[in-house]
């Protein structure tokens, strides 16, 4: 996965609730492989019309936020359907990290397994961040430090398991980590499947 | 202090947990479908084989054509091929296409016995929540977990909160487990399951078929739930006997009473309680593209002063996306195409109550019928209900998820709108610019004779 210390960059400002993983990205696109890159999919019926024009009043669609990377965003973002394409979508676009009340428990775990920062924040620094204006959209999200500044003052703390900000920093895939445990997995399962014996099928 | 069903399952399952409180969990069911080729790419990519084969299950739904088309999209053949390969290369055994096997892994798996009381099964699909009808913990999951669980046969995971929904009263003519479960999506929100595992109970479910269980769970994760589970009970033991993957016989018997200890202790506290009163419960519609926008049928579209202050700009959105007249009747609304399917409502109680409706007239709109499993289409067959569906003039058609989610090339065209039995009306989930009303089989075989939302109760037949 990719690793994650720190990121400068531009907000975009999303305010809508329950945006699902199938507005993120629709399903006609999931078939394609991973390598192919899905970050022109990306909101892809948010941002254009059936005829592939660019819908006027979709935040990504204005020019001077097209270089964004950090997503500010209503309550339950990524709801719905569990493609982890979502988040594979949001990386390749450029973003980074992503912040709203709370997100779909299945995006949030696709996030922060793939090196998207998905950020859990209150209504209250929500609100202060959607509320920010020309240069002081650009925010640095530090995570050794777990904070969220500009260069006008502001300054938001957030919260992140111990665990998950460990692997972020290292980028380590999990796998190879639970390997490190199979010993006490196979104990388990011996013990378990005895007790259990219906179980294993055949 | 007692401990709930979900506590008993989830701690019969954690091998270990790390100081931040994640478990690593023990996976007794995997089950895997054809949209979950890069799971299987980034397995390669990590150098690992399956696990544990023997406890992984494959099933070709999202992808695989439910009507013979000439001019098909190959990617979506490939998609099904791949399952295939994949399954064959790793030794699982999958039920492809032309497999009698075959059907939607939310319907298939029960039906099969793959779904057993107390296990914890997961699936890279997030409707997995349906298996916890049978007292299962069973969740959705993403690629990467979907690559951990066939490498490892174990998952890691925060220990959700519990939520106890009791629902008091009997449900009337013509409402069911659908129309609960929107009520109780419009009634706590579209997140307002968010973190939670949700048990059912009360008078309501202890008399609910199987199938009607299956729909209700279903639909947890449309609450923002991770689960839903109903403890199992004399219903659940008959369903899963003799079923193909189930025990049998004597080690039948030492599972059914080990699974009569599957249930929440009286003393037990759960994080969130919620009391529904069925009897209040109308035919159910939604009218958005959020399954939160359930309305009884009997209600009309919102006006805009009927909206919170902050929601109103999304609100706008959805009354232009969806085509409606704030102040409307939900009954006046037109309808250009009927869906009765998905993993939600497209087993053969289901397709029965459809029938039902059918036989009362003939279809004003393109209607499709989609049973969910090769099983459920022989038995529909059987009881001769494609029969009643043919002559009302809807399409009978082979199993898949099809237009609940357009993967397979099945789609509402861009503007139409849709009556459908499936779980989510989101924006394009139908096919880019479709507009879904989520609805009950009845509801919508009435929509489709009416050719209009249609309080299914007002029809003539079936007044009671
Ligand atoms: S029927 Fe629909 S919701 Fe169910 S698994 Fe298939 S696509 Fe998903």
């Amino acid at each position: 996965m990719l690793a994650f210390t720190e990121h400068r960059g531009l907000v975009l400002r999303l305010p809508w609730e329950n945006i699902d993983t199938d507005q993120i990205i629709p399903a006609r696109y999931l078939h394609r492989p991973r390598d192919a890159g899905y970050g022109d999919q990306l909101f892809h019926d948010l941002r254009f019309t059936p005829d592939g024009k660019l819908r006027v009043g979709f935040p990504l669609n204005d020019p001077t936020k097209a270089e964004s990377s950090i997503l500010v965003a209503g309550k339950n973002f990524g709801c719905g359907s569990s493609r982890e394409h979502a988040v594979w979508a949001l990386l390749d676009y450029g973003f980074r990290v992503a912040i709203a009340p709370d997100f779909g428990d299945i995006f949030f775990n696709n996030s922060l397994k793939n090196g998207l920062l998905a950020i859990r924040m209150d209504e209250q620094s929500i609100e202060s961040l959607m509320q920010v204006e020309g240069d002081s959209t650009i925010l640095s999200v530090d995570l050794p430090h777990q904070s969220i500044t500009n260069r006008d003052g502001l300054s938001l703390s957030f919260e992140i398991d111990s665990y998950r900000k460990e692997a972020l920093l290292k980028g380590e895939s999990e796998v190879q980590m639970t390997f490190r445990l199979l010993d006490e997995i196979k104990e388990f399962e011996a013990r378990h499947i005895t007790e259990n014996p219906w179980i294993e099928t055949s | 202090m007692g401990k709930t069903l979900f506590d008993k399952i989830w701690e019969s399952h954690v091998i270990t947990e790390r100081d931040d409180g994640t478990a690593l969990l023990f996976i007794d069911r995997h089950l895997v479908h054809d949209a979950t080729a890069q799971a299987f790419d980034q397995l390669k990519a990590e150098g690992k084989k399956v696990r544990r084969p023997d406890l992984t299950f494959g099933m070709a739904d999202h992808y695989i054509a439910t009507h013979h088309e000439p001019d098909r999209d190959p990617v979506h053949d490939n998609m099904v091929t791949t399952l295939a390969e994949n399954a064959r290369d790793q030794n699982i055994m999958s039920f492809g296409a032309g497999d009698e096997r075959q059907g939607i892994v939310h319907v298939a798996g029960p039906e099969l016995g793959l779904t057993l009381p107390g296990t914890l099964l997961v699936c890279g699909d997030s409707h997995t929540s349906t298996h916890g009808a049978l007292g299962a913990l069973a969740f959705g999951i993403g690629a990467s977990e979907v690559a951990h669980v066939l490498a490892t046969q174990t998952l890691w995971q925060k220990r959700p909160r519990s939520m106890h929904i009791r629902i008091d009263g009997e449900l009337g003519p013509y409402v069911t487990a659908k129309d609960l479960i929107l009520t109780i999506i419009g009634t706590i929100g579209a997140n307002g399951g968010a973190g939670h595992v949700i048990e059912y109970s009360g008078k309501v479910i202890d008399e609910l078929s199987i199938e009607s269980r299956l729909t209700l769970c279903n639909m947890s994760i449309e609450a923002g739930a991770r689960a839903g589970m109903i403890a199992p009970d004399e219903t659940t033991f008959a369903y899963l006997n003799g079923k193909p993957f189930a025990p049998q016989g004597e080690l039948f018997e030492r599972a059914v009473s080990a699974w009569r200890e599957l249930k929440s202790d009286a003393d037990a506290q759960h994080d969130k309680e919620v009391t529904i009163e069925a009897r209040a419960i109308a035919p159910t519609v939604t009218w958005g593209n959020s399954p939160e926008t359930a309305l009884p049928i009997t209600g009309h579209i919102p006006a805009l002063e009927e909206i919170e202050l902050n929601k109103r700009e999304q609100y706008n959105a959805t009354i232009e996306y969806m085509g409606l007249e704030p102040g409307e009747k939900l009954t006046t609304l037109i309808v250009d195409r009927v869906f009765i399917g998905s993993c939600t409502n497209s087993r053969l109680e289901d397709l029965r109550e459809a029938a039902k409706i059918a036989k009362l007239g003939k279809a004003k709109v393109p209607t499709f019928v989609v049973p969910g499993s090769q099983q459920v289409r022989r038995q529909a067959e059987q009881e001769g209900l494609h029969e009643i569906f043919l002559q009302a003039g809807f399409e009978w058609r082979e199993p898949g998820c099809s237009m609940c989610v357009a993967m397979n090339g099945d789609s509402v065209p861009a503007g139409a709108r849709c009556a459908s039995t499936s779980n989510r009306n989101f924006a394009g989930r139908q096919g880019p610019g479709s507009r879904t009303h989520l609805m009950s089989p009845a509801m919508a075989a009435a929509a489709a004779i009416t050719g209009h939302l249609t309080d299914v109760r007002e029809l003539e037949g079936t007044k009671c």
